[in-house]
């Protein structure tokens, strides 16, 4: 079967199709507009793009068609901001769409400023998870790479239907088991070398760059956090600290092996404050055995020289868990087809990705 | 009858109907323009009926400072023109 996939980037949808063994671009959709995060086709055929007007705000568009023709939904929109409020300072206000999930009927949609939005009607309209947005514990968070909050990561429970977790930059990571009516604060196990002693281990306070279920084991989860790698095998009720990935623990994005829990992918980076390569080459570390050991993956990757970063939704694994994607904020595009062992490189001198997904 | 005259840049997006309306403030100007178009409010306002951070409106070639309230008045014959700031990019 004819592969795809869609990479969001600052300046359009780029849809990507594999032919004759090799990637080629296929089609682009809003060139020129700020593409934030993309849904690819549902059951029901219909697609999404999130769009962030650099004047004119969000916007959602979906596609019937697979991309090839657009009409704009309505975007999730904030309530009436209540007099008294800001929580720390914070406008009811929806400056991004970070994150887009479906999960049978329902379709989820993690924002910055950090609410949580759920659609019933395929996108036609939009509510505010208020459960999540008035936790107490909101008032902790804090931005995380923007100057707000934001939810870039919703993991949906592929066995239970209205189980879900969501990953906050900064505000830790949060497990609801009916369907959004409630919500625990899910993080024991982190900490965050960011905070003062007193604060470090507060679950409220972690900054999970990226979190991703298995699809085949989904009680395990990995995380690529500000500080660190975590892994949690009890469905969040506890993280363990992954401390032996070679070359740095710091970076934004994770995959996992959709039917081997133990298998993952990352891509590192220095550190914060130096957000490029080790040694100007870029790698993919791979771990089969749970975060036991690790290989670092070159092949096909430039080894010198390169400064590419690569963001939380810029690496995707396939269904079979051999075809992986990487792309970075410098432009670059690469492939594999065997689990990361060798690389190609697909497209140089993309726009900034900021989101890629199978589908 | 004030004039509301949107910036050509919002056409590649939505509909922007110059609308003569006898409105006393801004808001009333645009609410009639939202009327022709509904679809135009969140390009302009946002979640909480602000203007937008990176656009900005000018009655009679003034820039209009209130955000919030959007309550500047408008004369019968006001102009009023609604603009992207460069700051969003």
């Amino acid at each position: 079967m004819e592969k795809r996939a869609w990479v969001a980037t600052r300046k359009g949808l780029f849809e990507l199709r594999r032919r004759g063994g090799a990637w080629r671009i296929e089609r682009v959709s809003f060139l020129g507009e700020p593409v934030s995060m993309l849904l690819p086709p549902q059951a029901s055929g219909r697609m999404f793009a999130a769009l962030n007007l650099g004047h004119f705000g969000v916007k959602v568009h979906a596609s019937d068609d697979a991309g090839v023709n657009w009409h704009e939904l309505p975007a999730p929109m904030y309530p009436p901001q209540p007099p008294g409020e800001p929580v720390a300072g914070i406008a009811w206000k929806l400056h991004q769409i970070w994150a887009m999930e479906a999960a049978g009927d329902t379709l989820w949609a993690g924002t910055l400023p950090g609410g949580l939005f759920r659609s019933t009607d395929a996108g036609e309209s939009w509510r505010l998870v208020e459960s999540l947005w008035n936790q107490p514990g909101r008032a902790e968070w804090f931005g995380g790479g923007y100057d707000v909050p934001g939810i870039h990561s919703i993991c949906p429970h592929p066995v239970r239907p209205g189980e879900l977790l969501v990953g906050i930059s900064c505000g830790g990571a949060w497990v609801s088991l009916d369907a959004g009516a409630s919500w625990a604060l899910q993080a024991d196990g982190m900490h965050a070398a960011y905070m003062p002693p007193e604060q470090a281990e507060s679950p409220n306070t972690q900054d999970p760059h990226r979190i991703v279920r298995c699809a085949a084991q989904p009680d395990v989860l990995w995380c690529q956090h500000h500080n660190g790698i975590w892994r949690s095998s009890d469905n969040a009720k506890s993280w363990h600290e992954i401390t032996n990935a070679p070359l740095a623990n710091f970076g934004f994005g994770v995959a996992v092996h959709p039917d081997h829990a133990d298998t993952a992918w990352f891509v590192p980076g220095v550190a914060d404050q130096q957000r490029v390569p080790v040694g100007g080459a870029l790698v993919v570390n791979r771990t089969r055995d749970g975060g036991r050991s690790f290989e670092t993956l070159r092949a096909g990757l430039p080894q010198q020289d390169c400064y590419d970063l690569v963001y939380r939704h810029g690496l995707a694994v396939d269904d079979s868990g051999e075809g992986l994607l990487t792309a970075s904020t410098t432009g670059n595009l690469w492939a594999s087809d065997d689990g990361g062992d060798r690389w190609a490189m697909v497209q140089a001198h993309l726009p900034p990705v900021y989101a890629l997904r199978f589908g | 009858m004030a004039r509301i005259v949107f910036t050509q840049q919002l056409r590649r997006f939505t509909e922007t109907p110059e609308v003569d309306a006898p409105a006393p403030t801004l808001r009333a100007a645009l609410d009639a323009a939202f009327a022709a178009n509904p679809r135009l409010r969140s390009y302009v306002l946002d979640d909480q009926g602000h203007l937008r951070g990176n656009v900005v409106a000018f009655i009679d070639g003034r820039r209009c400072t209130e955000r919030v309230r959007l309550d500047d008045a408008l004369r019968p014959d006001s102009r009023v023109h609604v603009m992207q700031a460069l700051s969003g990019g």
